[in-house]
């Protein structure tokens, strides 16, 4: 990389310690040169100021009204967004510290064609909107979208396979999403040092022999050069000039805030993370504060308005990805804590104050707070961390030894719900789940949907036995799922080639190095229903009960004791071992776009509610229709040995061969805790501790009595923060729908014996 | 299964428990517990063994009285199996036999206990004292199994003999005199108390109670639990009588005045309590 000009920018940095940072684009350099840790409690925090009251309310009353508006308070339907399609847009100019919309008016969404026009199309009229015709004419017949690409070139099987659902939400007309930016970088460098650095790499990319692989990278390089470009016309709109470092913590914040700004203006992702901000905010909070220019209650105040801002990106989405992702997520994923690798712990004040927006502007389901979570941590925050999950269960934990040591970085961020990606020069091509409950139906079924009742996977001969022979089931069972990793993993091949083609996330990329390394994000979906049938076909004596047509709708379990996943027991947790790495290699054989790596997760979002749905009753027991435990939760009502033998049984899943992610989500109530907060404390911080320390991956946790979501699902309106946390994410729980949450008071609640 | 087995009285099967086989002792395990935060202190690992003698008329495992019945295990066995959750003990929690009544088991218990001591796991005996006797050998038994106890949870059902009887099938003498003992040997405890409209929430028995705890030493934590119905279902499942049937559980007023009449706030020991190595 070419040496910063650092004439040019020397006196911004000023007050900071200096490093490699000043001769190169390296923002983990300036972390570990300007960290100020924290080691003690929550006393020092500030409430929120008269100016965030106001402005809060501000947002939980156009919220109301957008609810009482049926979803959608407005929405453009003739603007294209692009990181520059509108002028500013402020909520009140005279009290917010940090600035900027995704359009001109608050909650206003915007008009996102690229991914594909049908959907934008449909996802206004399922509003009531009225979509344009000139943009209806110029998506069509001027200008190819990526869902056209897409479906131009799918085979008739993957386009089966999607149709009868065994794979699911694949994003072939959304955004892909997952992308991870290093936003601090304009805060600590400014546009044009980025911008001359990307001119810098591109001069150097291939040496004039224009290979497929050279054309690309030029040209997408380009793109980022120009989206630079752009968003400092866009703060220029503001009224900003972000083309030089930060001078203050103010303007810090808002640096970040304006490449993230730039980010959701152009993307509806599936998942628009925010990445790692904590620290480097954090070095300029304490530069202003040594200079006398802030103190604690403005230092909070900048912290609140913008997760305040983060708060109220939308999108507008389509009926059917409302059911697959329920409650409007954008998944604005903001990672906090974790330890470096010289063993500091990267707990600052700054940690702290994420945490208390809760409490100063009420629960919230954005940002998607994520606490890097590690045995090192000072035992000051890690309390209060469990204070605030008790009081919002707006917190997910995950495990930063494992993720930091797996990926070889400390700099890395979540993506999406619960994805780790190195924030410098990682990038994950997302790519839904692959539905292995009902592969184990197709192997029954000799490859014919129980639910179609259509030949869609292989013609193989079925099961006709009176019980199911194990030996014979895994035999078909592999060449189901061989077929099944084929038509998902070359379905995401053709997506990945066309999302770079027609929907290229130029803003997001130009604040990450050129040369990436790219995973190859692949889910399962179903898991739990999957190794306790191929449990129940080996220990407990299945017999299929089939229709006229022979196809099995039913099963019962002679002996219904076997093994399940979710007791701590190895017979069933060594089936769940054996599954994932077992789909990972076979999806690993095939192709994979861009020199990819194959990563997989065990991660469902909200759509184990609509995987259940289009899966028949499965060798476990589950009937046909009932949802799908969420990610790598074990299957209702199968855990017998209590909350920690069920944890143990997840923590197995080999992180290894699933780095995209082991969602597993706990529900408890408070008394199950503990009788008073000071035991509920103790007991949240030694259970993560524990699974962390068994190598389990990831933690949502839930706080909350049963009793509290049935009134809330009959009185939403006295509810309307109630937050709740689904696989990987928050939702209030008054924007699920009501299978949701039917599913969500279902699952699991751990209570006291 | 059926609930009450009136065949084997506690005597007998108590006679025949460990006795039967050459090999180690066995214990009668109702069900086990992986996650257990308000069975003492920390996070716990829960045993809970069959078997109890007392009827209190608010038991909510009333499938753990019968004597004799349950899985059998070894010491070994449970802990092997309590041992996969150790880190999620931290330096206070540890194992935890509750019941049924563990008392009722006691060669198995101090058996259990003392391997458990040798592996270095906390030990915390759940109790309502049923069981004590000064008779021998069992109190030597006693005598022993407190030394391999870190820290009791003792249930005093009432404080008043009588009410005791009525309440539970039998009176409170024995009980009082196992506290005794143990307060006056160093015996670390919780106290708790069930507070149930009707039964237990009395002022004037409240009282009593809470002078009477004051006498006492190495009191960690008082905690008054109030009455739930979590239970019912159970003994419609089992078809018997529910003795409370009707009666709900009592308000957050009158809790926090048996708070007050028990001085729960002045013990204060279990903030700091760490087991002894």
């Amino acid at each position: 990389m070419k040496q910063l000009d650092k004439t040019d920018v020397k006196t911004y940095w000023e007050g900071f310690n200096g490093g490699d940072w000043q001769d190169e684009i390296n923002v983990r350099d300036f972390i570990q040169h300007n960290l100020t840790q924290y080691n003690g409690d929550e006393s020092f925090l500030a409430g929120p100021t008269e100016a965030t009251t106001i402005l809060n309310n501000q947002v939980l009353n156009l919220k109301k009204q957008e609810r009482a508006a049926g979803g959608v308070l407005d929405a453009d339907t003739k603007v294209v967004a692009t990181v520059t399609s509108h002028g500013p847009g402020y909520l009140n100019k005279d009290l917010e510290k940090i600035v900027g919309l995704q359009t001109d008016k608050p909650f206003k969404r915007a008009f996102m064609p690229f991914g594909g026009i049908r959907m934008a199309e449909d996802a206004l009229k399922s509003y009531g909107y009225t979509p344009d015709p000139e943009m209806h004419k110029i998506f069509t017949e001027y200008h190819k979208t990526h869902n056209q690409g897409v479906f131009d070139v799918y085979t008739p099987d993957m386009r089966k396979a999607r149709h009868y659902k065994i794979v699911t939400g694949l994003p072939d007309a959304y955004a892909r999403g997952r992308i991870v930016a290093d936003f601090p970088r304009i805060a600590i460098y400014g546009i044009d040092a980025l911008m001359a650095a990307k001119k810098a790499d591109f001069d150097n990319i291939g040496d004039g022999e224009m290979t497929d692989d050279v054309i690309r990278l030029r040209e997408q390089v380009s793109d980022q050069y120009r989206a630079l470009n752009d968003m400092k016309k866009m703060a220029a709109s503001y009224g900003f000039d972000i083309s030089k470092p930060a001078t203050t913590a103010q303007e810090a914040v808002q640096w970040i805030y304006f490449g993230y700004l730039a980010a959701v203006k152009t993307q509806n992702g599936a998942a628009m993370s925010v990445g790692r901000i904590d620290t480097t905010i954090d070095a300029f909070i304490e530069r202003d504060m040594k200079r006398g220019l802030l103190d604690e209650s403005q230092a909070q105040e900048l912290i609140d308005h913008l997760v305040m801002k983060l708060r109220m990106v939308r999108f507008i989405r389509t009926e059917e990805y409302n059911s697959l992702f329920s409650g409007d997520p954008i998944w604005a994923t903001l990672s906090l804590g974790g330890v470096g690798f010289d063993g500091r712990h990267h707990i600052t004040k700054t940690a702290f104050r994420f945490l208390k927006t809760l409490d100063n502007m009420g629960a919230a389901p954005e940002p998607n707070i994520t606490l890097l979570w590690d045995e090192k941590l000072p035992e000051g925050f890690k309390r209060y961390a469990t204070e605030v999950s008790i009081s919002s269960s707006t917190i997910q934990y995950e495990n930063d030894s494992l993720m930091r040591t797996e990926w070889g970085t400390d700099y890395y961020g979540i993506a999406c719900c619960v994805s780790a990606q190195p924030i410098k020069d990682g990038v994950q091509f997302f790519g839904a789940r692959a539905n292995l409950a009902k592969a184990i139906l197709y192997a029954i079924n000799g490859g014919m949907d129980e639910i179609g009742e259509t030949q869609v996977g292989p013609e193989t001969e079925p099961i006709t036995s009176d019980v199911i022979d194990y030996d014979e089931f895994m035999k078909k069972f592999d060449v189901q799922a061989g077929w099944l990793a084929d038509v998902y993993v070359n379905a995401l091949n053709a997506i990945q080639y066309m999302h770079d083609k027609y929907y290229y996330e130029s803003a997001q990329l130009a604040l990450k190095d050129t040369h990436l390394d790219y995973t190859f994000a692949t889910g399962i979906s179903g898991f739990s229903h999957a190794v306790d049938s191929i449990s129940a076909i080996k220990y407990g004596k299945v017999h299929p009960i089939r229709d006229e047509k022979g196809v099995a709708i039913d099963f019962k379990a002679e002996n219904d004791d076997y093994p399940r996943y979710g007791n701590n027991d190895d017979r069933a947790d060594d089936i769940a071992k054996w599954l994932i790495k077992y789909f990972y290699n076979k999806m690993n054989t095939h192709h994979l776009y861009h020199g990819a790596k194959l990563s997989t997760s065990v991660l469902t979002i909200t759509s184990n509610v609509v995987y259940g749905k289009n899966t028949g009753t499965t060798p476990n027991g589950r009937q046909k229709g009932e949802p799908f435990s969420p990610g790598a939760n074990p299957a209702y009502g199968a855990e017998k040995n209590g909350a920690l033998a069920s944890l143990m049984s997840t923590a197995k899943i080999p992180y290894h061969y699933a780095t995209d992610g082991i969602s597993n989500t706990f529900g408890v109530t408070p008394n199950t805790l503990g009788h008073d907060d000071e035991t509920r404390k103790d007991t949240l911080v030694h259970m993560i501790d524990g699974y962390m320390e068994n190598n389990g991956m990831h933690l949502n946790i839930n706080v909350f009595n049963k009793e509290t979501l049935i009134d809330a699902q009959k009185h939403p309106e006295e509810y309307p923060t109630l937050t709740v946390r689904v696989s990987g994410y928050c939702v209030y729980f008054a924007d699920l729908t009501k299978e949701q949450q039917d599913d969500v008071i279902a699952r699991t609640f751990f209570e006291e014996m | 299964m059926k609930l009450i087995d009136n065949t084997k009285t506690p005597l007998n099967v108590l006679d025949s428990i460990g006795v039967e086989d050459e090999g180690p002792v066995k214990g009668y395990v109702h069900s086990l517990e992986s996650f257990g935060s308000v069975d003492g202190p920390g996070i716990r690992f829960v045993a809970f063994l069959q078997g109890c003698r007392m009827r209190c008329q608010y038991c909510h495992n009333p499938d753990t009285w019968n004597i004799g019945v349950g899985t059998e295990m070894t010491a070994d066995e449970l802990l092997d199996n309590a041992e996969r959750y150790r880190a999620f003990w931290g330096e206070t929690g540890g194992l935890t036999c509750s019941g049924g009544e563990s008392l009722v088991q006691i060669d198995f218990l101090l058996d259990l206990f003392t391997k458990a001591k040798a592996r270095g796991i906390s030990t915390c005996l759940d109790t309502s004292g049923g069981p004590f006797t000064r008779d021998e050998p069992w109190f030597s038994k006693f005598k022993e199994l407190m030394k391999v106890t870190d820290i009791s949870l003792v249930d005093i059902k009432h404080i008043n003999s009588a009410e005791h009887k009525k309440l539970t099938g039998i009176g409170n003498e024995n009980i009082l005199d196992m506290i005794q003992w143990m307060s006056a040997n160093g015996c670390d405890m919780w106290i708790r108390h069930v507070l149930v409209p009707e039964r237990t929430d009395y002022d004037v028995y409240l009282k009593q109670l809470g002078d009477y705890i004051k006498t006492l030493n190495n009191v960690q934590k008082v905690e008054v639990l109030p009455y739930h119905t979590l239970g019912v279902k159970k003994y419609h499942e089992l078809g018997i009588t529910y003795p409370l049937e009707g009666i709900e559980p009592p308000t957050a007023d009158r809790v926090k005045n048996a708070e007050q009449l028990l001085h729960t706030a002045d013990y204060t020991g279990w903030k700091t309590w760490k087991p002894a190595n």
